[in-house]
């Protein structure tokens, strides 16, 4: 058990050694200063020279956004088509068929909005084309946009007054060519040689020790495997994730996905810091989210451990643990370890199955991504907190009777606004999502679809009204991960999830940057006795606190109906 | 919006010969000289391949230790875990109905001996491995099949413990397949 301990251990201290040159490597890249990856820029250039981009042009808030908005449309008709015609493209060995027009919607909106929830299976779902040119090429793009408009953000606070928030594909491009694709190689390199499939050879059939005939689905899966962590997206190769012995074959494997797709949420936090020149307030907000992380890590890891008091009862040894989804290689610890930073960041690729955790772990998974904003995906998670500073601002500022202000700037009715409903977002999308599916399920089980609501629920009570809660959580958080028992490869939830997926992906950008568009055209007022310090202690736990009475008043009903009523009852 | 799509596809195009043919070709033939040439390590015995070294297959005769519960039946093809909830009354049934089989197949086992790992699907559904208590009680019923000394079993069950990643990192675990083949080759 203390090796298991060790593992995760070592997994966080690892994370750490390399996020903090990475938040100063990063903060220094969009700078645009002299750094040792300059040798790089002559590639970059070509790149943007047969594009047709002047990546020097200033953009303000607008601009940007339209640029982000563009292409991301473009990516979407794009792959939507191919999703649908994979089968008459090639690199096909398996013989794999087109996707449904429903399926091809929510699989590529999933995709492009680095959510990577998975309705289809890799290994009959998806040809080997459509994994490269369509999901592969989504995993290095969704990234680079969220940590594209994160650094409009950084760029909005650098100096005092400002209309331009930088070029939006040069800081686009870089986040490809300077970080997540040399890292990706790294990565993959590390898959590979520890027995990832890479190559383009299809399904293979062998007889088996006691006489059975099996067939084996392969394929290149170490190159998708490694950016699908580090740039947080979570849409894998094979249909169990990261669970397959193939995606992720062993322990030093399973250290460097969780290592992978956590160092880049955690040095953007720090990047922020180092590229505003307050390094205080970037340490300030990463410890308010190591304490938030902590709350969930802590209770899951012994939850986990203590395994099932049902299964108990039934007088077995679980001296390793619940086990039920899980893999013997990486053990209880390392997978709660898993759940709960794939939960809190926006990654959502799996080493157990999500379905068969603990009650609680099911509340702490759904907890984090409904909070969404400590560390969370590529980009977005300092957006997402961003949204939840300036609430905390404005309270602050309503407390001690003074005008808000953030950064020398001054927030006001607009701002407010903007990220009020940002805030309201999240809650909306998640219980009309429920409820929808919920009074399907109750109210029509037997009604004349293709695939009845009455066989969507893999459980019974409470545990079955967790999976349809998960599933609009996961998809509004851009998580991807699932219970994955949920009947949801049909009508009803392609579309119902495809719509929350892409409303909770593309409103939570738009929004903060257009906030901090906002503020940073204002006057800047210099800092004075009566300026509300946001980098202290006491705003960090402000910061918190509303983090903490936001999601409490939205979901509390909600999760005492699913994981809450569910402990209780196992408890009896 | 107009003045960006121009741009906007030319970067796609780029960016797709750049990530999707460049980048993942070049790690292919990087994996060529991995042990299995990138397309998965396979296991062979006597010139021909029985598996592949970290991919599950059912074991269910009673001459060869067992791996874990399925919920895909060990059908490389595809890839699952059963999904079902930890209070859900139909998995308790399931795993109750295991532990009855194991009782059987090992009269000599009291139930606190059972490891849950033997009695729960794994994530996957194609776990290669089991926990080396879950190989340590089924010694004595292989070793009464194969009419063979069971401490020289035991013994093979330690030889084939794969301990911890550098000796502090992660579980201990036996990789079924690779006992088996071992196990076949005994005399």
């Amino acid at each position: 058990m203390n090796t298991e301990l060790f593992g995760i251990i070592a997994s966080f201290a690892i994370t750490m050694l390399i996020a903090i040159p990475l938040g100063k490597y990063l903060a220094k890249m969009y700078a645009g200063e002299k750094i040792w990856t300059d040798f790089l820029k002559p590639i970059e250039n070509g790149i943007f020279k047969l594009s047709g981009i002047n990546p020097n042009e200033p953009m303000n808030w607008k601009q940007f956004l339209k640029a982000m908005m563009t292409i991301n449309i473009l990516w979407l008709v794009y792959g939507f088509f191919v999703l649908m015609h994979q089968d008459k493209l090639p690199l096909n060995p398996d013989g794999n068929t087109g996707q449904s027009a429903d399926l091809a919607f929510n699989t590529i909106i999933s995709f492009v909005a680095n959510c990577n929830l998975q309705h289809y299976s890799g290994e009959s779902g998806a040809t080997y084309f459509t994994q490269h040119y369509i999901f592969m090429f989504l995993h290095f793009t969704s990234a680079a946009t969220g940590m594209a408009c994160a650094v409009a953000i950084f760029k909005a606070f650098r100096d005092k007054t400002a209309t331009d928030l930088g070029n939006f594909w040069n800081f686009f491009l870089k986040s490809i060519t300077r970080l997540l694709l040399p890292l990706s190689i790294v990565i993959a390199l590390i898959l590979t040689f520890n027995g990832t499939p890479s190559s383009y050879a299809g399904k293979d059939k062998f007889i088996s020790l006691q006489g059975d005939t099996v067939n084996v689905s392969r394929g290149p899966a170490a190159q998708m495997i490694a950016i699908k962590h580090l740039g947080t997206n979570g849409g894998g190769w094979f249909g169990a994730n990261s669970a397959h012995p193939l995606e992720n074959p062993n322990y030093l494997t399973n250290m460097t996905e969780i290592i992978a797709q956590f160092i880049v949420p955690v040095a953007m936090i720090l990047a922020f810091g180092f590229f505003i020149r307050r390094k205080k307030l970037a340490w300030m907000m990463f410890g308010v989210m190591m304490f938030g992380v902590m709350m969930f890590m802590i209770p899951t890891v012994t939850g986990e451990l203590n395994g099932n008091p049902l299964i108990a009862k039934m007088g077995i040894s679980q001296s390793t643990g619940a086990m039920e989804g899980k893999e013997v290689r990486f053990g209880p610890t390392a997978t709660a370890y898993w759940s709960v930073l794939t939960t809190v960041t926006s990654t959502g690729s799996v080493n157990g199955m999500h379905d068969s955790t603990m009650a609680l772990t099911g509340l702490w998974q759904l907890l984090a991504m409904m909070v969404n904003g400590f560390f969370g995906g590529c980009g977005v998670g300092l957006m997402n907190y961003f949204i939840y500073v300036i609430i905390a601002v404005f309270i602050s500022g309503l407390m001690v009777g003074r005008t808000p202000e953030f950064l020398g700037h001054k927030v006001e009715a607009r701002e407010v606004k903007i990220a009020a409903l940002i805030t309201l977002l999240s809650p909306f999308l998640i219980m009309a999502g429920t409820a929808l599916a919920s009074y399907m399920v109750t109210a029509h089980a037997n009604i004349d679809w293709a695939v009845k609501p009455s066989t969507w629920l893999n459980n019974p009570k409470y545990h079955g009204f967790s999976e349809m809660l998960y599933e609009y959580t996961s998809s509004n958080a851009n998580n991807g991960s699932g219970f994955e028992g949920l009947g949801d490869g049909n009508i009803f939830w392609n579309v119902t999830t495809g719509i929350v997926i892409l409303l909770g992906r593309f409103l939570p950008i738009i929004g903060p940057v257009a906030i901090a568009g906002l503020l940073a055209q204002k006057k800047f007022i210099p800092e004075s006795a009566g300026t509300l310090k946001i980098d202290t202690l006491t705003f960090g736990i402000m910061t918190f606190a509303v983090i903490v009475v936001l999601n409490a008043l939205s979901y509390f009903p909600a999760l005492a109906l699913g994981p809450l009523a569910e402990h209780f009852s196992m408890l009896k | 919006m107009k003045k960006y799509l121009i741009p906007s596809i030319r970067i796609t195009i780029v960016l797709t010969i750049v990530l999707c043919v460049i980048y993942p070709v070049s790690i292919m033939l990087a994996g060529k000289l991995s042990k299995g040439a990138g397309n998965g390590e396979t296991i062979v015995v006597n010139g021909k391949v029985v598996g592949y070294a970290n991919v599950g297959q059912s074991f269910t005769k009673p001459q060869y230790f067992w791996g874990r519960p399925s919920a895909v039946a060990y059908n490389a093809a595809g890839s699952g875990g059963s999904n079902k909830g930890p209070s859900n009354p139909d998995y308790l049934k399931d795993v109750s109905n295991r532990i009855d089989t194991l009782l059987k197949y090992h009269p000599y086992l009291k139930r606190s001996e059972i490891p849950a790992d033997l009695v729960t699907a794994s994530g996957s559904g194609l776990d290669p491995d089991i926990s080396v208590q879950a190989a340590q009680i089924q010694v004595k019923r292989v070793a009464q099949f194969r009419k063979l000394d069971e401490q020289k079993v035991a013994a093979l069950v330690s030889s084939q413990i794969e301990q911890p990643l550098l000796g502090i990192f992660g579980p201990a675990r036996i990789n079924v397949l690779k006992l088996n083949v071992a196990l076949d080759g005994l005399k």
